[in-house]
């Protein structure tokens, strides 16, 4: 049985290779969430400074994109188990009152994920695949000039709108990863006690347990 | 052009009032090209040349006039030929010197999102300053005429200057000083269209019924204005657009949405941190721990006593 420094029991939620995978994404979301704002909007461009002026800023952005592609790809690879979509996730969805002031024991028991972190997962899909493929016809150096006009600027907005869609949804996720206490440690340590993964994860608590038996 | 003595009246991705206390009391400048007049001697491109330090790739020859055959980071100017059959059956030559229109509503400097990249003077000159470009193209989606090219070699944006480094001192752009017909002139706006009016007025005298001034209003007017003999036919000198516009996708990447989408994702993170301080952090207690504990001994249990 696994126990942390203290000899207490714990689950273990995310390997080290999970790990290492996520927050390398995160690192790169975090350099292209700033390179991009600084070319999204006026009051935003002094964050260009941050990667040695706008040249720079413009020559990277893109290069961070395509290396997040990778490590994105891969980790969805890595969870795409977990986030399965499942019965109860729609009902789970329906109670974010619920989950917002605290109420959990009153939505379906939840498995691995819950039905917003699902969403978390999916949304990241539709927003990583546009943000790729309008990234490339905006990518003025090698790629804008084989599309037309109109196809780079409806390209541009639509960069803009999942660019944006994204940054919110991982606004979201960072919060409710700071909000739900011991959610930190598991994607820091690895490791969950047993009554995070009970209160918030029953299913996949029991799951664990019983496997843990075997 | 870097380091100018112009005052700048609007500059790209900045979102405040630029100084505006001098403003020219004889109104803007405008340059007016009569196609009517044009020869297609490309004089007015060598000037360019010339007084820019511009020198393009020797190219091929394509079997038309048009040499260069579009415009390049090198090339700030073009002739362009176009060679139509009009009602009476006859050829009709028509040539048009394109080139930066300098639009009073210029949607490059709109989707410019480099601070200071592109600026537009008091006197109406819009004007690149590539020391502040990122060479990200943005101008390009923004601009309705398809003006602005980024160099292979510095990636940054070029266009016509209207030579405001000659105009701040007081002299005409090099291809008005060189044109040997006349067909390009400069001035005040206002002195332009009185002038483009009288040039109007002979070519309807002489049968064009149609002919008028190239101003449009979709982009505010431009300081570049054209004299054509079929000024309801634009597209035939060379698919001049009839009715230019900045595309409303451009319109709606740049206008209000953007500000409305930052201060969405201000507002996300303010809601959280006051989620956070009056619903308080989500713990598990000592207590749920404890239960937990148990459960799991009791879900040990069972499945001992059923092996």
């Amino acid at each position: 049985m696994k126990t942390d420094k203290d000899g207490h029991p714990v689950l273990e939620r995310y390997t080290a290779n999970d790990r290492s995978n996520h927050w390398f994404n995160a690192i790169c979301f975090i350099l292209l969430a700033l390179s991009g704002l600084s070319m999204f909007h006026p009051a935003m461009a002094w964050l260009a400074a941050l990667f040695g002026g706008g040249q720079w800023t413009r020559i990277l952005h893109p290069f961070f994109g395509l290396t997040m592609v990778v490590s994105f790809v891969l980790l969805v690879v890595r969870f795409w188990h977990g986030n399965r979509w499942e019965k109860g996730d729609a009902e789970w969805l329906k109670g974010t009152r619920d989950v917002i002031t605290g109420h959990e024991e009153n939505l379906p028991p939840v498995g691995h994920n819950n039905a917003g972190q699902k969403m978390v997962f999916y949304i990241s899909i539709v927003c990583m695949l546009f943000l790729l493929l309008t990234g490339i016809v905006i990518w003025r150096e090698w790629f804008s000039s084989y599309f037309p006009i109109d196809l780079v600027r409806l390209s541009v907005l639509l960069h803009a709108f999942f660019a944006f869609v994204m940054i919110l949804t991982i606004i979201i996720h960072v919060y409710a990863g700071l909000w739900v206490r011991g959610s930190m440690g598991a994607m820091m340590k690895g490791t969950v006690t047993y009554g995070w993964a009970r209160k918030h994860h029953p299913r996949w608590f029991k799951e664990e347990i019983r496997k843990g038996q075997q | 052009m870097a380091l100018q003595s112009l005052d700048i009246k609007r500059m790209s991705a900045t979102t405040v009032q630029q100084p505006v206390a001098r403003t020219p009391v004889t109104g803007t400048v405008a340059k007016l090209i009569d196609t009517s007049k044009c020869i297609g001697c490309k004089a007015c491109q060598t000037a360019c040349m010339e007084w820019n330090d511009l020198r393009d790739d020797v190219g091929e020859n394509h079997g038309v006039y048009d040499n260069p055959m579009d415009l390049t980071a090198q090339s700030w100017t073009v002739m362009r030929f176009s060679e139509t059959v009009n009602e009476q059956e006859n050829l009709e030559w028509l040539i048009r010197k394109d080139g930066c229109m300098h639009c009073e509503d210029p949607g490059c400097l709109k989707a410019c999102p480099a601070p200071g990249a592109i600026v537009q003077y008091s006197n109406g000159i819009v004007d690149f300053h590539q020391e502040n470009c990122i060479g990200c193209g943005y101008c390009i989606t923004g601009c309705p005429f398809d003006i602005p090219r980024i160099s292979k070699k510095d990636n940054r944006a070029y266009k016509c200057t209207l030579c405001s480094d000659r105009v701040s001192v007081g002299q005409e752009p090099a291809c008005v000083k060189t044109c040997p017909t006349g067909a390009i002139v400069f001035g005040t706006k206002e002195d332009m269209i009185v002038h483009a009016e009288e040039r109007i007025e002979d070519l309807k005298e002489r049968g064009f019924a149609n002919a008028g001034l190239y101003n449009p209003a979709g982009v505010g007017g431009t300081h570049v204005m054209y004299v054509l003999h079929h000024a309801d036919k634009a597209p035939l000198y060379h698919g001049l657009k009839q009715d230019p516009s900045i595309s409303p996708m451009v319109g709606l990447w740049k206008g209000l949405t953007k500000p409305l989408a930052l201060a969405g994702m201000a507002a996300a993170a303010v809601v959280g941190w006051f989620h956070y301080t009056r619903v308080g952090p989500n713990e598990v207690s000592k207590e749920e721990e404890a239960e937990a504990l148990h459960e799991a001994r009791e879900l040990k249990g069972e499945q001992h006593e059923n092996r």
